[in-house]
């Protein structure tokens, strides 16, 4: 997975943390797109042994880009915005 | 009438919206999203730069006046955005929401039109669950809402305007497809321009777009098969095989799959619609008249979530559903844009079909796939243990969900519906309507259980 930053980058640099270690994100980024273009392979790993997974459908359907954010509960990575402090758990 | 509600605020949601206030009622409007705007005229969140030009480039005049209405109906409405609509009572006639992810509600309606849209529709193969594989609508939302590309060097595989379209916006912002596969034969989809030419902009449109992709320097292969995704935790080729029957490996850095649309239409089953099989679209549709009535008195559909019409139709079919509302509650509609509307609808209607003729989902790719291909991605489902289901008498999809757990997971079917029922149908030997259909079952989607 390369998800790469093409366009529109052009806004305010913040930060949250992911099982522990520091990701650099931009205002406006979902947590799926956080994590991956800051180079993360996977954001979840498959309950049955076929490896990590890096969300699907990016619009909310596929419940495959599931993380833990400590204080919300469970959340789709493609539909809720990274923010500031946030400390997701992938699972 | 008391209380209507409108779920989702793409656009057949605001069409209707617009319409009910414009009568004067003051309806609930729900969108599980953050903001409404739909999927094909997705607005960035707050922060984005890019103008609608650039983000939408030939549809920007719709997506503006859209966007337009979708914020000055806010404040006239009941806005309830970042809520999910998780169940239907239809006796009791109440919705059951969450919203913000956590906190749990009710609301009673009188009256409630379903505008849920719908989903890419894919065909399983070996390596699609790898990170690095989106379907087609998420290799756009990527781009569109995040600024983001799936990879440098994407491979788009499927067939349909959503194929050309998304190859042609990779290109522009500067990660060039590896290679562009459609599934289906150039001579199809020339064979149907008679019947595209019902709305002849768009498929002028088109046409353009094609010839665009052809002269971008991108390969493009037409009735080719893609065979697999290889790669071990990461995507590093697509295997494929084109028309002549020879194979190629061609390296790439992600992949997106898309065959069309699926309705997201389990709201309208929970509701107790019933569904047909539309045979030109391939999918399982609820009942509704042209207007978007539905059997059931009080629930009314409109826009993909009520058989895939495109981002058009659904504002035509969103205005209509919600005139029909009000002239069955004898309220005052405009009767001219009635009759206005359906002319539309129905010459629209056309172009779909012809449309649907010229790029069929493969279902016969699905039905052959190789029985160590997880069919359901969700639970690691393969489509071996699929038909030993079906060779254990399960004689529709809903006995093969018992037996092999096929869309009970997490995303419950909405992926694997089609491509598990064309496996099924193959395994049996019967036709693909005769498995019927995976029932909708509340919560539509995973929600948190204290």
């Amino acid at each position: 997975m390369t998800v790469t930053r093409l366009v529109d980058q052009d806004r305010p640099a913040i930060a949250f943390t992911v099982d522990g270690a520091e990701i650099v994100a931009k205002q406006g980024d979902t947590l799926l797109t956080a994590m991956l273009a800051g180079g993360l392979t996977h954001v979840r790993t498959s309950e049955f042994g076929d490896g990590g997974r890096a969300g699907f459908c990016w619009m909310g359907a596929c419940q495959d880009c599931w993380v833990l954010v400590e204080g919300s509960g469970i959340r789709r990575s493609c539909t809720t915005l990274a923010e500031p402090g946030m400390r997701v758990i992938r699972r | 009438m008391k209380t209507v509600v409108v779920v989702g605020a793409g656009p057949a949601g605001i069409r209707a919206v617009e319409q009910l206030v414009r009568a004067g009622l003051r309806p609930i409007w729900i969108e599980e999203s953050p903001d409404g705007g739909g999927r094909i005229t997705q607005r960035p969140p707050a922060g984005f730069k890019r103008d609608a030009a650039s983000l939408y480039g030939a549809d920007s005049g719709r997506a503006k006046r859209l966007h337009a209405t979708l914020d000055a109906m806010k404040p006239r409405t009941d806005w309830r955005p970042d809520t999910l609509v998780w169940n239907i009572r239809p006796e009791a006639r109440t919705l059951q929401t969450l919203t913000g992810g956590s906190q749990q509600g009710e609301i009673a309606y009188d009256a409630l039109i379903l505008c849920t849209g719908a989903v890419d529709r894919v065909v399983p193969m070996p390596g699609w669950t790898m990170p690095g594989v989106t379907t087609l609508g998420g290799a756009q939302v990527a781009l569109k809402a995040q600024g983001v590309g799936i990879g440098m060097s994407p491979v788009l595989v499927g067939s349909g305007p959503l194929l050309i379209l998304t190859a042609l916006q990779y290109i522009k912002a500067g990660a060039k497809p590896a290679l562009v596969l459609d599934t289906t034969p150039f001579l199809q989809k020339a064979w149907e321009t008679s019947g595209l030419l019902w709305n002849a902009p768009t498929f002028l449109r088109g046409v353009l777009m094609d010839l665009r992709l052809r002269l971008s320097g991108v390969p493009y292969a037409e009735d080719a098969t893609p065979i697999a995704i290889e790669g071990d935790t990461a995507v590093t080729a697509l295997r494929w095989r084109d028309s002549g029957w020879r194979e190629h490996v061609t390296p790439c850095d992600a992949v997106a799959l898309g065959w069309g649309l699926k309705p997201e239409s389990q709201l309208a089953d929970l509701a107790g619609v019933p569904f047909d099989y539309d045979t030109k679209q391939q999918n399982w549709v609820p009942r509704r008249d042209a207007a978007g009535r539905t059997p059931v008195p009080g629930v009314f559909l409109a826009g993909d979530g009520a058989g895939i019409g495109g981002a058009e139709v659904a504002e035509l079919a969103g205005a209509r559903a919600a005139l029909a509302l009000l002239a069955d509650a004898h309220l005052p509609s405009d009767a001219a844009l009635t009759n206005h509307l359906d002319g539309r609808l129905r010459t629209e209607a056309r172009f779909r079909a012809a449309l649907d003729r010229a790029f069929p989902y493969p279902a016969k790719l699905a039905a052959k796939m190789a029985d160590e291909v997880s069919v359901c991605r969700c639970e690691v489902i393969s489509a071996g243990e699929l038909r030993a289901a079906a060779a254990a008498e399960a004689p529709e999809m809903n006995r093969a969900k018992a037996f092999s757990r096929v869309g009970m997971g997490r995303c419950q079917g909405r992926l694997c519906g089609p491509p598990a029922a064309a496996v099924l149908a193959d395994a049996l030997g019967v036709k693909v309507d005769e498995v019927g259909r995976l029932r909708g079952q509340p919560p539509v989607k995973p929600i948190p259980v204290q």
